[in-house]
């Protein structure tokens, strides 16, 4: 059936009129109503989707052809879609309807894609597990009892579990890679700056991307295509257009030099996911790429330089939910300042507000120095060893996560057991690097394990290609899930 | 590396979110851990180091000082929990 075919192959049967995009969004929306329990959608917008579908059936008709014509496509509820719910994963915003479209939301419609809703997420992108959502736990595909990764964990369910055949997610620490790696999936995190922000609800200005999530490289590529380029209204939007799609996959892979960092390759990994990355980079190896060894000495200060400056930018960002101007209000509040901090303490939850908590000690008197200052120097030290790095090699291959899928629970008492999940992927961040990670085998449990591609800034296209050669020879990435 | 109940509820007040007492023992306890674990930078060395705010080393760029937005108002305001022919509502603050 049509979940069985990737986003590329079935973007392809829409123009030759093979399907009609009205019968393929219904088999999306079918499956997403088959599959409630996976939690992975906070609002379905059946009717929206079906109207859209109507449109792009005669749009295809009549010959015309944008990048995504027909296609059925989730955004993270993380993205403004106007005229429908935005909740961020949130109580705050449980009834915030945008009044615009965010600019991700409007590219994608306008290369004609039918959006069929909003998936699930850990609360203002907060979290690595999905658990801290107002909505409750997405179930990961591959094993209900397991955690989908988070922040973007409902794009990744969604994809993983065919219920449509891309989704949106954002990345500020590894909220893409992450949920991609626990879900058999292809996550790309672009470079800072090559997706615009503008209508993404903030968590840390400096940090936070916009990517896909799909099932392979060539249809990461292809939503790539469609969602960067400059926008006027995100001030930090780079003025590049988007890579063209041949630019991104056709790459010949001979002397091309792949960087093994020693850090990322340490007993602290789990043994069959260093196993399946150390496969995967043989593959690498026998296409004609070189293999060198690096080192990134100062990536284990990158956990605590990333969870001093993310919720320093969070306690700014998240100042604007205040009970007046949108947002959870407190009925509670005979004066303005009840107002504020009962309308915060009831609209957060548990994580969002340690958050916020621990970003405001950092930057409050006294100690702004010795915490968010000198995490803005190592974010320096960080970055130039990443420099260096890429003097020597063309990408940098590692694990993308230090475990496969954890447990539902297992975490969710221990909050810096979670963040250091993130110990491979944050730093790139913190570098505004482009990041990719792709499924390249099974551990001893059946769960997927993610390699991760790290490439110089601007550089999505090396990362695409090297994944695209890959997926050429490799049959990882047709994986699916038992049941679905 | 532990933070005492009365920097909670001095940092709380900060960032103007209510802590109820019966919470404030399990946001010492996380905070704590956070410090803690947080506190490991200062293992790193950054002598002569410039502090990084942004991944992008370049000048925000101006734009030309024109209107480029029109007036939305009103489809601003349809989300705001309270609000009276345009203004925002809000306990009172002047007696």
């Amino acid at each position: 059936m049509f979940h069985e075919y990737s986003l590329t192959a079935l973007r392809d049967m829409l123009r030759r009129r093979e399907i009609s995009s009205t019968e393929l969004t219904r088999h999306c929306l079918d499956r997403i109503n088959e599959h409630r329990d996976l939690n992975a959608f906070i609002t379905i917008d059946e009717s929206g989707a079906m109207a859209t579908a109507t449109a792009a059936d005669k749009r295809l008709g009549q010959g015309e052809q944008g990048l995504l014509t027909g296609i059925p496509i989730a955004h993270k509820d993380i993205f403004c879609t106007k005229g429908m719910l935005t909740t961020c994963g949130s109580k705050m915003l449980e009834t915030f309807v945008s009044p615009y479209d965010a600019t991700v939301v409007d590219r994608l419609a306008r290369e004609g894609a039918v959006l069929v809703g909003k998936t699930n997420m850990d609360e203002f992108a907060m979290g690595s597990s999905n658990e801290t959502s107002f909505f409750g736990v997405v179930k990961n595909p591959w094993d209900p009892k397991r955690v989908p990764g988070g922040s973007s964990g409902g794009s990744a369910a969604a994809v993983a579990a065919g219920l449509v055949p891309g989704a949106t997610g954002t990345d500020t620490g590894g909220s893409i890679r992450q949920p991609a790696a626990f879900c058999g999936l292809t996550g790309l995190k672009p470079s800072y700056g090559r997706v615009s922000r503008y209508g993404m609800i903030a968590f840390a200005s400096s940090l936070d991307q916009g990517g896909p999530i799909t099932r392979n490289a060539e249809d990461a590529a292809l939503m790539l295509r469609c969602m960067a380029g400059f926008d006027p209204r995100d001030s930090t939007s780079i003025d590049e257009p988007a890579p063209e799609l041949a630019s991104m996959l056709s790459i010949d892979l001979k002397g091309l030099r792949i960087g093994l960092p020693k850090e990322f390759f340490d007993d602290s990994v789990q043994g069959d996911v260093l196993e399946k990355v150390r496969e995967a980079v043989a593959v690498f190896e026998r296409l004609g790429a070189t293999l060198v060894d690096v080192s990134l000495p100062n990536s284990a200060a990158g956990i605590p330089c990333y969870y001093v400056i993310a919720p320093a930018e969070a306690s700014s960002n998240l100042s604007r939910f205040d009970g007046v101007r949108f947002g959870h209000r407190s009925q509670d509040a005979a004066e303005l300042l009840d107002l504020y901090e009962n309308s915060r303490a009831e609209g957060f939850g548990e994580e969002v507000k340690r958050r916020i908590l621990i970003g405001t000690y950092a930057l409050s008197a006294g100690y702004y120095d010795a915490y968010y200052l000198k995490a803005q120097k190592i974010r320096r030290v960080i970055a130039q060893d990443f420099a260096a790095a890429f003097e020597q090699c063309d990408i940098i291959v590692g694990p993308t996560s230090p475990t496969t899928a954890f447990p539902i629970g297992e975490k969710t008492q221990d909050p810096v057991a979670m963040y250091l999940n993130d110990i491979f992927t944050n730093t790139v961040n913190l570098a505004g690097l482009p990041g990719l990670s792709i499924p390249c085998g099974f551990d001893t449990n059946g769960l997927p394990v993610g390699m991760q591609l790290i490439g110089r800034f601007m550089d999505e296209a090396a990362l695409l290609g090297f994944a695209h050669q890959f997926q050429l020879e490799t049959a990882w990435h047709q994986s699916v899930p038992t049941g679905f | 590396m532990s933070i005492s109940q009365k920097d909670v509820l001095r940092v709380a007040h900060l960032a103007r979110i209510r802590v109820a007492p019966d919470e404030l023992g399990r946001y010492q306890e996380g905070l704590s851990g956070i410090l803690s674990l947080v506190t490991q930078m200062h293992d790193c060395d950054t002598d002569g180091i410039e502090p990084m705010a942004h991944p992008q080393d370049i000048q925000l760029r101006l734009r030309e000082d024109k209107v480029t937005e029109t007036d939305q108002r009103a489809a601003m305001q349809e989300s705001a929990p309270r609000v009276d022919e345009g203004l925002y509502l809000v306990p009172r603050v002047i007696e």
